[in-house]
């Protein structure tokens, strides 16, 4: 309870009038998140939502905690910025003669994060996981490798990513799992010596990021975020991460229909006559991403590239469809980003953002997929179970459900 | 383990000679090596592909036009696969753009890259990740860039 109460802080930082209050369930498993622009002053992050971590040498009282963290359901294990834990020196995970474990992760966005994989407690609400491996990221005196980098953009500050941290919580319990365990081939695992020679490395699963929420003693087999709806758009909205589901009072499945994923991690959007089969939901995209040649992508020299700029506000609907067969009908609108950015400017949440993804050239027998991104989030119960988890729903995680 | 670790040095070492992306169709000996995966070649009528299983799960296709160039490369699987390795002699345009788009703005989505003789998109998330690099100028006629994959 009392860290609902300290993360509930948060929400003042983003400025401005929110429509409504959320209703915090109660419970030690609820920790408040909420889409506030993000912790750097003079960067407006919109429609993404962050939350507070506080990090502790393991089995001590030594801790830190660590707020304008991003909350990730599309990508698995803790990252925190080097620069944001200036009071706490957490221990390094050591590999083979006198190395030490590098995390190497690689964004669609061609971004990348390089650090030093470092064991640490991690608390939220009532919950923890304890001796978790984290990464740390840092920008080091050597040269990143380039199977790290693979041509990308190093956002090991504070201004390039818009955040102190990432808090991956998806659908897996690592963020390499069983691969990285006898392959170097994924190139998220390496080893340095302190000279700085890198070589790729293969990890235990056990030592690899660990998804925190697979981590706790209680709770531990997904999470529900649950943020306010915003009509149009809001200075902030708020909203609660609840761990577990069907755990507690606080997070039975209910009426939610339950979406499984393929064998690739992925469920199927049917769009405008298209079959997109390669869709997912990710609360780190920052917009609804979705191919639809029909409507005009803001221009390379405006504010919002990429993003779509219709002439009006475009109602539009979609079918989500499971591995499983499950269907449901989702309605969204997609606003003119340019006039967006232009006309609430400071605005965090952005409920019509939407984008390209990525090329228009979607056809018969190509994988084209729907990213349902933050935007999808508002005034919805998203559950997340993370896979190899004990589900209640008697359909094996993972999967999605709303 | 030494040896596998030597065959991986060798084929770096020879980069970019073997380059992929523009580079002619031996240049996917050197992909599938780096990525210890075995490839399997299928003829259509105006291009052939060559699909390489990777040891971790990622599937990379390559697609030789009717003069043995590779115009494009696609991928689908939970890792990005080795750019500099698939990308060849466009890597570097490719890294260039990229960074300078990425700084452009604070956030994530998927990636479009429209260039005057490259095109890359990447969608997906981590473990779940697919996406293509073509050479418009490079496509035979009459290949539909959407059929590919």
């Amino acid at each position: 309870m009392l860290a609902v109460i300290s993360a509930g802080a948060l929400v003042a930082c983003g400025g401005g009038s929110s429509s409504s209050t959320t209703t915090s369930p109660p419970g030690d498993n609820v920790q408040a998140i909420a889409v506030n622009g993000g912790p750097v002053a003079g960067v407006n992050y919109e429609d993404a939502a962050f939350t507070s971590v506080t990090l502790c040498v393991p089995n001590t009282s030594s801790c830190q905690t660590v707020d304008g963290v991003l909350v990730d359901t599309g990508s698995v294990g803790l990252r925190i910025l080097g620069s944001a834990l200036s009071s706490l020196s957490l221990p390094q995970l050591a590999g083979s003669g006198g190395t030490d474990y590098y995390n190497c992760v690689n964004f669609v966005d061609g971004s990348y994060l390089w650090g030093e994989v470092a064991q640490a407690d991690v608390e939220m609400a009532g919950e923890k996981a304890s001796s978790a491996s984290i990464q740390v990221i840092e920008n080091p005196a050597f040269t990143i490798p380039t199977a790290c980098s693979n041509g990308g953009l190093n956002e090991d500050n504070q201004s390039a990513l818009g955040a102190n941290g990432i808090l991956g919580v998806g659908s897996y319990p690592q963020d390499c799992g069983p691969a990285c365990a006898t392959s170097t081939s994924p190139d998220y695992y390496f080893t340095c010596a302190s000279s700085g020679s890198c070589q790729g490395a293969t990890i235990p699963v056990t030592q690899q990021l660990i998804n925190p929420v697979i981590g706790f003693t209680k709770d531990n087999n997904g999470v529900i975020i649950a943020l306010q709806s915003v009509d149009g758009e809001a200075a902030t909205a708020t909203g609660n991460m609840i761990f577990g589901i069907g755990t507690e009072s606080n997070n039975a499945l209910g009426s939610a229909t339950v979406y499984t994923l393929d064998s690739d991690g992925f469920f199927t959007t049917n769009f405008n006559s298209q079959s997109l089969t390669a869709s997912f939901i990710d609360s780190g995209s920052n917009s609804y991403d979705f191919p639809d040649s029909s409507i005009p992508v803001c221009g390379s020299n405006t504010i919002a590239p990429g993003f779509y700029c219709p002439t009006s506000t475009l109602n539009l609907s979609a079918q989500t469809v499971g591995a499983n067969g499950a269907q449901g009908t989702v309605g969204f609108s997609v606003d003119n980003a340019v006039d967006d950015f232009t006309n609430f400017g400071g605005v965090a949440a952005l409920a019509n953002l939407a984008g390209s993804n990525a090329s228009d050239k979607c056809g018969p027998g190509i994988s084209c997929g729907f990213d349902w991104g933050l935007p999808f989030f508002f005034g919805r119960n998203i559950f997340v179970s993370i896979d190899g988890q004990s589900v209640p729903s008697g359909v094996a995680a993972p999967w999605w459900a709303y | 383990m030494k040896a596998i670790l030597g065959v991986a040095l060798l084929v770096l070492l020879s980069f970019p000679a073997l380059a992929s992306l523009g580079g002619t169709a031996d240049s996917i000996e050197a992909d599938s090596a780096l990525m210890k995966g075995a490839i399997a070649v299928r003829r259509l009528a105006s291009y052939s592909v060559h699909e390489i299983q990777g040891d971790a799960g990622t599937v990379v296709r390559e697609y030789v036009s009717p003069g043995g160039t590779v115009f494009a490369v696609a991928w689908r699987g939970p890792f990005a696969p080795n750019f500099q390795q698939i990308f060849g002699s466009y890597f570097e345009q490719y890294s260039a753009a990229v960074k300078q788009q990425k700084a452009s703005y604070v956030g994530r989505r998927p990636l479009h890259l429209q260039l005057p003789g490259l095109v890359v998109d990447r969608s997906g998330r981590m473990r779940a990740e697919l996406g293509r690099a073509y050479i418009p100028q490079q496509v035979p006629a009459g290949v539909q860039v959407e059929a590919l994959w």
